[in-house]
């Protein structure tokens, strides 16, 4: 018996006898002999609680988090602070060990959750219909290109390079299996060149997508942008992070069809990537095209108000192959904490935490920016996140920032080459005046110090034939 | 049956925007500490909002005292049994939440440099080595985030897989008890699906296999055992059959739980194989999710999984291996979604498999197919066996499934009406109607962690439902009575959508 089943040898016995069976070994006789596995598998045995424990601790141990550095890491998952009944309200076992709600009757509360945190993003992106939720914020994008194949009958989507690469590739690679060609739009000072996208919608665009704010931080403006898509029938679908939707002209306000995105910044930890959850919502004409759950309000048989899986006809377990999307299991647990979160920040406090997002982020860009050795890789306004340009190399400046305790950034070269020495900085409440200003100094010290190593380098270098192949 | 209302009856739906009030709130934040200019001089006006999202206004004590009176609104796996067939509702280890909660792996940002991530990758290529050996398969991406997503990687692997080889196939195969997420999942990479026909054992129907392949086959999707419980023991004919003709074979992991350090996907023949870690490895299933749907793969297949791959690098001079993500895989597929995948998931699902061990595992299996067993005979006996024969007479795996047919012709009632009688006893009713191919289906699936005493607890509530039918079929079609709300108008729901509260 493991420390999780029950059947001691006299059950066993007991039930064996009633099913009329010699041995449990009889029950997989329909497995060909063949292919019964004739050894051990090859794990470790079972540990104790307690070792178990030590051994994820230690694991664990080796990681960097954010209590043990203090991070200024963003690109799309944010390092807020989650108050502490998000973790009371979602541990409890009524939210934690139900599946799916198939049965309504016992399921009312999960149902209603969804159902308020349906209000929330409806109320957050400005459009009328939200789903309960999908995994999180790039497949939601890849999910929105399968809506738009549906819904216009065309296949080619506009993509703005300010979208995550995340997203850009995560669309692509759907689009490999749905079949779609995707037109990418370059960004100009920091935004969607709005004539390069002009010029790429035409007749046979299903969709435009947008990121607002964009990865490089900058609010876009979509209005203007969004008319492109207008012109030519495309949806318009446009990416946002939620903690800004309470200072930012919402998607809905802006000729958005679709708003979706990551998460993760209500409600969820960072949990290294997951699990967050993704939020789509969209226009009334799109209701019976979007994927994944919807709650919807109805009434019992004695008239109570109750909450239902509404609109199930779009979704896999009734349509199969024509269904609007595959998706089953999705992200309810992660969509509960925004809900809770979003309740606790109330319509006040979320305001109020935009706002102060918005005027440490100017402050740190402003404090940075006067640092030796850093510009700003443009000047559009910005929200919580903004890109700079460093005069050295950025891998060696963030492992001495490192040092110090710090996670300054992220680095765009890998996604952007056009920006190899690029960085993107982001701010949360967590994010002090203090450790703004430390991340000054720090940076200050590190630029400096690798300007001087790469001057010296270079000078010494600079007389060699340079090296080929 | 007069229904008195219960005090949870009494108590009317009330969403959190209605009890909120200008005013109130829970929620204090730090100070700016930095200038506080107008935001007009920091964002130009007209890309900033005018009228503020209209979020609850309430304080703490009522935000908790909400959630949890809606919390007790749920029926849930750790009060009682939760017999929900293909879903493996399993006990979920509190280990694995503490563990999941440790702040080195909590608020640990998915952009960390992998040098200063060590652990979690180490732990991500632990996670992978147990699930490849566990599927008899030797690759692994942790990637996707559900089942239904494994599946698509699955396709997407097997389109470019086949496209490697200059080849352009159109069609998948999947017999007509397969889950939904599989045909739904072929139409979204772009595939056209044929159904395969189920024969008398509950198996793939070989002549109806023979006659659907061609070259134009790209891949079969197969749950085995499959969603009627039962082993497929034509398999290693089929992956034959699909082989001959070049196709990939596909294995929905959804039942692992039956063969787990028994029997290996990858023995049988499948190249890619999904695992729901919320399934078999015990991540807690959160009401609708958060699960993973990591995939496992053959050779063949290696090249084109999703990118980034976790690698590890063996030490040298004395230092212990060290861990990386592999972004330079030109023939990958390509992402599947957002960072690294659901990490947390991943905790707690190798935190479950290191309690375990091989031989933990393979009792989990043992047991859950014990219990099954078990609960089928019981349900053999009595009214049961009279009214919800068993679909396909044999030894099962971990799970069964029952038809209501004779109970509907004779009794009146539905699958649907024992499935809501059951509430009123404290039960979650099994999956109903599904696989299709069974007349008012009942799928049961106990799994390992349930006693003896839970499962005889159960058959004797149907026996109780069904002698009760035979006096009074009223009793369960107008069923449950208990309930915090009783039956409800799902169609109203659909015709008539109302899908977020109305604010003023
Ligand atoms: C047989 C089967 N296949 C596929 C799935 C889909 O898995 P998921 O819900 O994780 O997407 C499920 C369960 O939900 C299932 O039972």
């Amino acid at each position: 018996m493991s420390r999780y089943t029950s059947a001691t040898s006299a059950d066993r016995a007991a039930m064996l006898e009633t099913i009329g069976a010699s041995s449990t070994a009889e029950l997989f006789d329909q497995v060909p002999e063949a292919l019964r596995l004739d050894r051990p598998l090859a794990l470790p045995p079972g540990m104790s609680e307690a070792e178990v424990f030590e051994r994820l601790a230690e694991l664990a141990g080796r990681n960097a988090d954010a209590e043990e550095q203090v991070c200024f890491l963003g690109a799309g998952m944010y390092d807020h602070y989650v108050p502490a009944i998000v973790d009371a309200i979602t541990q409890r076992s009524e939210f934690l060990t139900p599946y799916t709600p198939y049965q309504p009757e016992i399921s009312q509360g999960g149902l209603q959750v969804m159902f308020e945190f349906q209000t929330a993003m409806s109320e957050l992106t400005g459009l009328p219909i939200s789903t309960a939720g999908l995994y999180e914020g790039p497949s939601s994008v890849a999910s929105a290109g399968y809506l738009a194949i549906g819904a216009t009958g065309r296949r080619r989507f506009v993509v703005s390079r300010g979208v995550h690469p995340h997203s850009r590739e995560t669309l692509a690679t759907y689009a490999e299996g749905f079949g779609a060609e995707i037109v990418e739009v370059g960004l100009k000072d920091g935004v969607t060149d709005p004539a390069a996208l002009a010029d790429a919608v035409d007749g046979e665009t299903a969709a435009v997508f947008l990121q607002n704010p964009n990865f490089l931080g900058v609010i876009e403006d979509v209005e203007a942008l969004g008319g492109a898509a207008k012109a030519e029938d495309a949806l318009l679908v446009v990416a946002v992070d939620p903690m800004t939707l309470s200072v930012l002209k919402p998607p809905g306000e802006c000729g958005a069809d679709v708003a979706l995105g990551e998460g993760q910044p209500l409600g969820n930890r960072l949990d290294f990537g997951g699990p967050s959850f993704g939020f789509f919502c969209g226009t009334e004409a799109l209701i019976r095209r979007m994927p994944g759950r919807i709650a919807g309000e109805t009434d019992d048989v004695d008239g109570r108000r109750g909450f239902v899986l509404a609109l199930q006809t779009r979704e896999q377990h009734i349509r199969r192959e024509k269904a609007t999307h595959n998706i089953c299991t999705a992200q309810a647990l992660n969509a509960l904490a925004a809900m809770v979160h979003l309740s606790w920040l109330g319509r006040e406090g979320f305001r109020e935490l935009g706002e102060l997002l918005v005027r440490r982020t100017a402050y740190a860009r402003q404090r940075l920016a006067a640092v030796e050795g850093v510009e700003l890789l443009h000047k559009a306004p910005v929200a919580r996140e903004f890109a700079l340009r460093l005069d050295a190399p950025v891998g060696p400046v963030l492992e001495r920032c490192a040092e110090h305790g710090i996670a300054a950034g992220y680095p765009l070269g890998r996604e952007y080459p056009e920006y190899e020495n690029g960085l993107l900085v982001a701010i949360t409440e967590r994010r002090s005046k203090e450790q703004i200003d430390e991340l000054a100094d720090v940076f200050g010290t590190a630029i400096s110090a690798e300007r001087g190593e790469f001057l010296s380098h270079s000078e010494s270098k600079s007389p060699q034939p340079q090296e080929i192949g | 049956m007069a229904a008195t209302e219960t005090p949870m009856q009494r108590e009317r739906a009330q969403t959190i925007y209605e009890k909120s009030k200008p005013g109130r709130r829970a929620a204090v934040l730090p100070s700016a500490g930095v200038p506080e200019p107008p935001l007009e001089e920091l964002i130009p006006k007209e890309l900033l909002r005018v009228e503020s999202p209209r979020l609850p206004e309430i304080a703490e004590p009522e935000i908790v005292r909400h959630y949890n009176r809606l919390s007790r609104r749920n029926f849930d796996l750790d009060t009682g049994f939760y017999p929900l067939g293909s879903c493996t509702m399993k006990h979920n280890p509190r280990l694995n939440e503490r563990v999941a909660a440790l702040p080195g792996h909590a608020r640990l940002h998915p952009a960390q440099d992998p040098r200063r991530a060590q652990g979690a990758l180490e732990l991500m290529w632990l996670l992978q080595e147990s699930l490849a050996e566990i599927c008899g398969l030797p690759h692994v991406s942790l990637q996707p985030s559900a089942g239904s997503h494994g599946e698509l990687a699955g396709l997407l692997l097997t389109r470019a897989y086949h496209a490697d080889r200059g080849e352009q196939r159109t069609k998948v195969l999947a017999p007509d008890t397969s889950h939904g997420t599989n045909p739904a999942t072929v139409t979204m990479a772009g595939y056209e699906v044929v159904k395969v026909a189920t024969n008398g054992q509950g198996g793939v129907e070989m002549d109806d296999l023979r006659a659907k392949v061609s070259d134009e086959v790209a891949c079969l999707m197969l749950t085995n055992p499959n969603t009627l419980g039962l082993f497929d023991e034509n398999i290693a004919e089929i992956a034959g059959v699909i082989h001959e003709v070049g196709g990939t074979l596909y294995y929905d992991g959804a039942n692992l739980n039956a063969v787990m350090g028994h029997s290996r996907p990858g023995d049988m023949g499948f190249d890619i194989v999904h695992v729901n870690l919320h399934k078999s490895f015990s991540q807690p299933h959160g009401g609708g999710g958060p699960g993973a749907g990591p995939i496992a793969v053959s050779e063949r297949i290696a090249p084109f999984l999703p990118r980034p791959q976790v690698t590890r690098r063996e030490g040298g001079n004395g230092s212990g291996p060290s861990y990386d993500l592999d972004f330079d895989r030109p023939k990958s597929i390509g992402r599947l979604r957002g960072f690294q995948g659901n990490f947390g998931v991943f905790v707690r699902s190798y935190a479950y498999i290191l309690s375990l061990g091989a031989d933990g595992l393979a009792e989990a299996s043992e047991i859950a197919v014990l219990n099954a067993n078990y609960l089928k005979a019981r349900l053999a006996q009595g009214r049961a066996g009279k009214h919800l024969p068993i679909a396909f007479d044999r030894h099962c795996m971990h799970e069964f499934v029952l038809s209501g047919k004779p109970m509907k012709r004779e009794m009146g009632l539905a699958t649907l009406d024992l499935a809501k009688r059951l509430l009123d006893f404290g039960f979650h009713p099994p999956t109903v109607y599904f696989p299709l191919l069974v007349e008012e289906a009942l799928m049961v699936e106990p799994t390992e962690t349930e006693t003896k005493e839970s499962l005889d607890a159960f058959a004797d509530a149907v026996e109780q439902i069904l002698a009760e039918g035979e006096q009074d079929p009223e009793i369960a079609r107008q069923a449950p009575y208990s309930t915090p709300v009783r039956r409800l108008d799902e169609v109203k729901a659909t015709r008539q959508p109302v899908v977020r509260q109305a604010l003023s």
